[in-house]
């Protein structure tokens, strides 16, 4: 891997620019286009990036697939945790407006939190396909 | 109603498609898919659906093309052309049935047009109350997130569904180290 | 006559119409799934043309703007983006897994070797 010296330099400055993005995308999907598929998808690309360039053992070694098993699940969890929260504070499911002392407070955050499940699942589901495609068929664990 | 820009896309994407299926080599099929993702995305821009352009980009022509790749580098790269005779029936099929669609569309409202059944009745809603009710300016996420939520979070759990589904089929080390072992010993099925 | 208003669900059944044609007819298995991608892309591009409406913008509100393109669609076809590639993932392991199995990916190859798997 002495080769692609182009590609690994210019690499290592832009994938901390991409997964910045990502986090832009995901914050700002209130304001603009954007949300959690969206920066879930981008974060997935920078890692699945980092995994081409750098190679699947280092890039297991950074995104460890264990964790990224365990992020999948913890998504959907937020997510429904939401939902039961609110049903804690006297509301429906997923009734956003009794989170807060005030109903467009309570919307605010509760849309922030769904949209840090969504784009937590989706970014490790992602990165966990190509994991497993890029690792079958390899003669070496 | 319908500019040059928006002729010249819908164009470009119905040559492509016809490119796409007519190629043998699956690589340069794989890439041509990436383009047709891309100019879709063009197309949704165009269309003022600027988050779906934004999904179906990043999906499209990023993940889409990249897992097909992956399937192409541990499978064939050519589509074998002897099996492909020319079957008559379902060319006559496909006529038939976009025939009987096109009849149909007739019936449809023109493109753009405000009057439209489906102008009509949910969306104005949505609309004039997101403000006051979420006060988020991207209507978009606030139906997601918000009108919506309900449907997002099944949708969400149908990515779990599927990272899990394929971690069942190609994970595991120690499938694999059983099933090379198993190969190796002269075993004939794969499992 | 050709009616220019409605040459977007023109285009859409070709799109589909060809999606179609490459899923019946073609015995590779990744064509099959290249043409259900296509046909995927056309039913969205269906939804999101009906949604279009003339002189309007996108559906973010902002000073000053009063016609807005339908949301609906959008938030619809957001799902079925994300739901699509979920399919498409599971169906391309799917072929990985036949490849090791059978040894080939063409329909009517492995038809063969399963009717021979049985008689034996």
């Amino acid at each position: 891997m002495t080769s692609h010296v182009i590609l690994r330099v210019l690499l290592k400055l832009l994938i901390p620019l991409i997964m910045l993005f990502a986090l832009y995308v995901q914050f700002h999907g209130d304001f603009g286009p954007g949300g959690g598929f969206q920066a879930g998808v981008i974060f997935g690309a920078g890692m699945i990036l980092y995994a081409l360039i750098f190679g699947l053992d280092r890039a297991r070694e950074v995104f460890p697939p264990r964790l990224l098993e365990v992020l999948v699940a913890t998504g959907v969890l937020i997510y429904g945790g939401v939902g039961v929260a609110a049903i804690f504070f006297n509301g429906n499911f997923l009734e956003y407006s009794v989170l807060s002392h005030d109903p467009v407070h309570g919307q605010h955050l509760g849309i922030m939190l769904v949209e840090l499940g969504v784009g937590l699942t989706v970014a490790s589901v992602m990165t966990t396909i190509f994991f497993q495609f890029a690792g079958r068929g390899r003669t070496d664990d | 109603m319908l500019d040059l820009v928006h002729l010249v896309l819908f164009t470009f994407l119905a040559v492509i498609a016809v490119a796409v299926i007519r190629l043998k080599d699956l690589f340069a099929a794989v890439m041509l898919m990436g383009i047709f993702s891309f100019l879709s995305a063009c197309l949704f821009t165009v269309m003022d659906a600027v988050d779906v352009a934004f999904t179906e980009a990043s999906v499209g022509a990023g993940i889409s093309t990249i897992l097909m790749l992956a399937t192409l580098a541990l499978t064939d790269s050519e589509e074998h052309p002897e099996h492909n005779r020319f079957k008559l029936l379902p060319l006559l099929a496909v006529v038939f049935t976009g025939g009987a669609l096109l009849y149909a569309t007739f019936d449809m409202p023109l493109y753009g047009d405000p009057s439209a059944p489906i102008h009509q009745y949910v969306a104005p809603h949505y609309l004039e109350f997101t403000g006051a009710d979420i006060g988020v300016p991207n209507i978009v996420t606030a139906v997601l997130a918000s009108y919506r939520g309900y449907d997002t979070w099944g949708e969400t759990t149908v990515i779990l569904t599927a990272g899990v589904g394929v971690l069942l089929l190609l994970g595991g080390h120690a499938v694999v180290e059983r099933f090379r072992r198993r190969r190796s010993a002269g075993d004939e099925d794969g499992e | 006559m050709i009616e220019w208003g409605l040459y977007n669900y023109w285009v859409v059944i070709f799109l589909m119409m060809t999606g179609l044609y490459v899923v019946i007819s073609r015995g590779n298995l990744i064509k099959k799934i290249i043409g259900l991608n296509i046909f995927q892309v056309s039913v969205i591009m269906f939804y999101i043309s009906m949604g279009k409406v003339k002189g309007g913008t996108a559906p973010i509100l902002e000073e000053g703007v009063r016609v807005y393109s339908n949301p609906l669609p959008h938030v619809l076809m957001l799902t079925a983006i994300v739901v699509g590639v979920a399919t498409s993932a599971v169906a391309l392991a799917l072929v990985v897994r036949i490849k090791e199995a059978y040894g080939t990916i063409e329909e009517d190859e492995i038809r063969v070797i399963e009717g021979e798997e049985e008689s034996t």
